[in-house]
């Protein structure tokens, strides 16, 4: 039974990064299996470039770099476990990485390119309990810790599920599911459901899918994990205050402040952690009026940014009536979530808060009005005090953009995606509608890997998955 | 009726109850297994009738039989005997959704289907309504059935009965304010059977379905339909039959169509239709019985097709297909005179509703065997599907694990990657279901592996095993698949130059010239080409049969998605091949939610895969049961060392 069991699991090289990713400091990436060593000696040299891991006793630590080819890609301490005294009875190697979350990402990736496997979720300690390391009582033990928590983690997976990837892996399943049942509906019932000109519609809403695939895929790529909060973007006129309240917002003494350079070089993003939410406030370059024609390339940059946001601070200087330049803002705040910044200056104020409600009053967007004064340094605090009720009242999000930080669903997208394009070629191919449903159905698991909505998995994958990765 | 005088007893293996599609491929089943079988019904006339539409097959249904005849089935042969139109159907459309469909003599249909049955050795058929079934508790605590009482007192001992009592059970029929307790036709209705069963722990339930009228052929206008022809060239359903023996002279079937003057007659008198006040809820979009059901779903539609077809050669009646309905007559008449070609028409037999009881199959383990009560099985409609097809499909499966059980024998069970049979079995046993099952093609995950035209390959392996299937058929089906697969591998392996010859055949043919030399199987597969259209430049391929070749041209063209579904079957086979030990208590499963563990314990399913189907039961749930069972597993593991 041992033995069958043995030549039934699976014996490859997994790795995965063991440090929780919100923690600073040190990411570890952890190596498991036969040839957890030989991977090591693939991408480790030490400065004297002579030391050979594999030849080293186990339970020693060693210094040196981690290489990508002949790039270096950090600096390192590596831990050495060889089998059966580590926590998966098999040989194992621990990376310490310096250089935060990204370096590590890319130090996984590096260990990858080498030959090892990305490990699903909970394989460590599933290796550990099939290789016995974890006894019955022991494993019992996990058991009750998974089973007493998994209510709470129920519940918790369901807060992730109503997050950001999953409620777009759900849009998307959504929409591949109804396709699925619309071709199965018309193969069932053809007397009354036609499939007449029904491949080039289904073709758009392949090609949709696609790109939103795509989309995360590459957001994985990008590593935009280090950006997530609420982006806010600052709209207004050259001079109305948006810098100066950009310094202010700035300026809070338990705000911590770092330059990311953004996706448009015009565009300097800032982040700040507000009670600790994360706030990306993006300042745009300003909407100004050249001659007569109200510049082109300030609107384009101003309405992208809009449309990157989760919210507008529109910024008006209360002293100057309002221009045509306004209205080309407010035409850009469509269906966004704004606050109207109604911001005074010594000057006399010309313009008021029921100016403003009247002019929105047929507006498209949710908005509130607040008045500021920079120079006065008042109405900062309810700013502050607004953003932050928005998005505890869920008004605003930091789900806008959709960030895949998970290797695991960055393989299962890809997997959808390249079902997606089979579907694109049964289309081009002129292939029966009921061609089109094998890969529809296998883009629609795929996705539904992610979520944790497809039952198909081995048993072992299954089980563990309720555990966190690398413990 | 327990207190029936015991007049008589006779002893055999097995009683079928009912001699409509299930019962007859049960009976035929268990008796050419060798085990002594007797066939009970109320009226030997009435043995494989049809008495509704006067077809075999179609849609979904045609595969059904394909399989039930790989299996060793009689109904692909009797069809073959008795048809008088056929026709394959979806032909424009993937080899995964083709289907057949046989219009039959339906006289002829039940006339050889009792031949066959009376030649059968160890076959005998009992005029009698049966009205008890006995069943004993064993030195095991559990139930074991021990024979079957008919209304004369007589008592027939056996090792396992097969209940397939179609609509016969508490029927009552129903035409408008018109209600009789008959069972289908006017025939007698079984009305002391369900309460013996309810005795014995049988849970019941009451399903209704419905038939349209059949009219004088002569008052019908047919210069204003559109005539439907057969097949110029027929399939038969059996892979036993000769095809020259089914190129017969067939008759033709009729096309009209509904209109809003037969809709608005309809609405108005919604009311008076004792099925629909109320039962719309719970039946799919997909399902549409009657024609008032199709009026007020398709609201938009401005017309409905009718298909008129004949009962059979010698007789005038037209059966009026499309228009089932639980109407008054006085309505039914006025609805199909709107109906063009209809105007005058005469109503030989009203269109009416039919009541009876029958079960939730959750009852049943998938070998269609009653989970509380051993050497009971059940088959057909009683089991809660529609249709003959369907039917006929698990009376043979019922029929046949019935003598495997008797046989010490392992039961023969399909699983959804094999057959529809399979995915038919599955869903009635496993998924909750309201309404009257009915075979449909989106019910098949893996319809493009389970095509009509390969059930032999698929199934004729286990027909031989269960032992219906000789010796020389299932070689037949070996040399076959050895054909098919040899042709292939030459086709992939056989390198065509982009020599003068074959750019001048690709041109003839409208196809690309080659850039580079190719395989034979890489040219099929352009949609353009096929296997036939090759021999031009392949001279030296083998003499091969029609049916190889059908398979050689799928094979080949379809290659890329064959491999991806057959990906699809193994991520299923894996979760399939999980099983849960028949002894688990849920109750020890500590994270299920409430209503997983109860409805686990209602169904209490055989394997994880059939766990994950039920409905209520959520991914979540399964991993929470993986988990248990993995834990059950590496105890025992541990502890036996």
């Amino acid at each position: 039974m041992d033995h069958e069991r043995k030549t039934m699991e699976k014996k490859d090289t997994i790795a995965a990064i063991a440090s929780a990713k919100s923690s600073a400091g040190i990411g570890i990436v952890r190596i498991s299996g036969e040839d957890a060593l030989s991977v090591i000696d693939k991408v480790y040299r030490s400065t004297s470039k002579k030391k050979v891991l594999s030849k080293e006793p186990t339970h020693t630590i060693h210094y040196g770099f981690i290489y990508d080819g002949e790039e270096c890609v950090d600096e390192v301490m590596v831990l050495l476990m060889l089998a059966p005294n580590s926590y998966t009875k098999e040989n194992t190697v621990e990376i310490d990485c310096h250089g935060g979350m990204l370096v590590t990402k890319k130090v996984l990736e590096t260990v990858l390119k080498a030959g090892a496997r990305i490990a699903e979720p909970g394989e460590f300690t599933k290796r550990a309990f099939l290789n016995g390391r974890i006894d019955l009582s022991e494993a019992e033990a996990v058991m009750d810790v998974i089973n007493s928590e998994s209510e709470a983690a129920l519940q918790a997976s369901m807060k992730q599920l109503q997050g950001s990837v999953s409620k777009k892996i759900s849009e998307m399943r959504d929409s591949l599911i109804y396709e699925i049942a619309f071709i199965e509906s018309a193969l069932d019932d053809p007397e009354h459901i036609s499939l007449d000109g029904y491949p080039e519609k289904l073709s758009k809403v392949v090609n949709k899918e696609l790109a939103n695939a795509n989309y995360l895929i590459h957001t994985f790529d990008n590593g935009k994990i280090i950006r997530e909060g609420i982006h806010v973007a600052i709209l207004g006129k050259p001079n109305v205050g948006k810098s100066s309240l950009l310094n202010k917002l700035l300026g809070e003494d338990k705000a911590i402040v770092t330059d990311i350079a953004g996706t448009t070089r015009d565009v300097i993003e800032q982040y700040v952690n507000y009670n600790g939410v994360g706030i990306i406030f993006a300042d745009t370059a300003g909407i100004r009026e050249t001659g007569d024609k109200v510049e082109q390339i300030g609107v384009d940059l101003a309405t992208k940014k809009a449309e990157e946001a989760d919210l507008i601070l529109y910024v008006i200087d209360a002293s100057k009536h309002l221009e045509k330049e306004d209205l080309q803002i407010i035409d850009i705040l469509k269906n966004k979530r704004a606050i109207v910044l109604l911001n005074k200056n010594d000057l006399d104020t010309v313009v008021t808060v029921s100016e403003i409600n009247e002019l929105l009053k047929d507006a498209s967007f949710e908005y509130s009005v607040l008045e500021t004064s920079m120079t006065e340094e008042f109405g900062l605090e309810d700013l502050q005090d607004e953003i932050l009720h928005l998005f505890h009242t869920g008004q605003i999000t930091n789900n806008e953009e959709v960030t895949i930080t998970n290797e695991r669903h960055k393989e299962a997208l890809t997997e959808a995606r390249d079902s997606l394009l089979l579907v694109q070629k049964s289309i081009e191919d002129n292939m029966p509608e009921d061609f089109f449903s094998i890969d529809l159905m296998n883009a629609y698991t795929s996705l539904g890997r992610i979520i944790g909505a497809s039952v198909e998995d081995d048993l072992v994958r299954e089980i563990f998955t309720k555990f966190c990765l690398g413990k | 009726m327990s207190e029936l005088k015991k007049t008589y007893t006779e002893k055999v293996d097995v009683c079928v109850v009912g001699a409509g599609h299930a019962g007859c491929e049960a009976a035929l089943a268990c008796a050419r297994l060798g085990l002594e079988t007797v066939i009970f019904t109320v009226s030997v006339e009435s043995i494989a009738l049809m008495p509704c539409n006067p077809n075999v097959g179609g849609s979904s249904k045609g595969h059904l039989v394909r399989e039930l005849d790989a299996l060793g089935g009689e109904m692909g042969k009797n069809i073959d005997k008795t048809f008088i139109q056929s026709k394959m159907l979806n032909v424009s459309k993937g080899p995964a959704v083709h289907s057949l469909r046989a219009q039959a003599d339906k006289q002829n249909y039940t006339r050889e289907m009792r031949r066959t049955l009376e030649n059968q050795e160890h076959l005998t058929i009992k005029q009698g309504e049966v009205c008890n079934i006995f069943a004993e508790e064993g030195e095991d605590g559990k139930k074991y059935v021990t024979g079957v009482q008919i209304a004369t007192g007589g008592v027939y001992e056996c090792k396992a009965i097969v209940l397939c009592t179609g609509t016969y059970l508490n029927a009552r029929c129903l035409c408008g304010e018109n209600i009789t307790h008959t069972g289908p036709n006017g025939l007698m209705a079984a009305t002391h059977l369900s309460e013996s069963l309810e005795k014995i722990g049988v849970e019941l339930r009451r399903f209704k379905t419905g038939t349209p009228a059949r009219m004088d052929g002569r008052t019908l206008d047919y210069s204003k339909m559109e005539e439907q022809f057969g097949d110029k060239k027929v399939v038969p359903f059996s892979f036993s039959t000769n095809p020259d023996d089914v190129q017969i002279d067939q008759v033709s079937c009729w096309l009209t169509y509904t209109n809003e003057k037969t809709h608005e007659i309809i609405r108005n008198n919604l009311d008076r239709s004792p099925i629909y006040a109320g039962v719309i809820e719970g039946t799919g979009p997909r399902y549409c019985p009657s024609i008032e059901d199709k009026v007020v779903k398709f609201a938009d539609k401005d017309r409905h097709q009718i298909f008129i077809e004949p009962e059979g050669l010698y007789t005038n009646e037209m059966y009026v297909g499309g228009m089932s309905s639980s109407l008054p007559e006085d309505v039914q008449l006025k609805m199909y005179r709107t109906v063009p070609g209809l105007e005058h028409c005469k109503i030989v037999r009203n269109a009416y509703a039919i009541e009876y009881d029958c079960i939730d199959a959750n009852q049943l383990y998938a070998t269609l065997e009653f989970k509380k009560i051993n050497g009971l099985f059940a088959g057909g409609q009683f089991n809660g599907s529609s249709g003959y097809e369907e039917a006929a499909a698990q009376g043979l499966v019922a029929g046949i694990n019935a003598a495997m059980h008797i046989l010490g024998k392992e039961p023969l069970v399909i699983d959804r990657s094999e057959g529809y049979i399979g995915v038919l079995i599955d869903d009635l046993v496993t998924k909750e279901s309201f309404e009257p099952y009915r075979m449909m093609t989106s019910r098949s995950e893996y319809r493009l592996l389970l095509r009509q035209d390969n059930a032999d390959l698929r199934l004729r392996k286990k027909g031989y095993e269960v032992g219906l299937i000789t010796k020389e058929q299932y070689d037949h089906v070996l040399l076959k698949e050895q054909q098919i697969k040899e042709e292939v591998d030459r086709l992939q392996h056989t390198m065509i130059g982009a020599n003068k010859t074959v750019q001048d055949f690709l041109t003839s043919k409208e196809s690309a010239p080659l850039k580079t030399a190719c395989s034979l199987a890489e040219l099929m597969c352009r949609p353009e080409l096929s296997y036939e259209m090759l021999s031009e430049i392949d001279p030296d391929r083998p003499v091969l049969s029609e049916e190889v070749i059908d398979q050689v041209n799928i094979n080949v063209k379809y290659d890329g998605y064959i491999k991806r579904q057959i990906k699809q079957v193994e991520q299923f086979k894996k979760i399939e091949n999980k099983k849960i030990p028949k002894d688990i208590d849920y109750e020890k499963v500590n994270s299920l939610r409430i209503e997983a563990r109860q409805k686990l314990e209602k169904y209490r399913p055989v394997n994880v895969g059939q766990a994950s189907r039920i409905s209520g039961v959520s991914p979540a749930d399964i991993s929470v049961l993986l988990i248990y069972l993995e834990q059950v597993y590496y105890a025992k593991e541990k502890k036996n060392g």
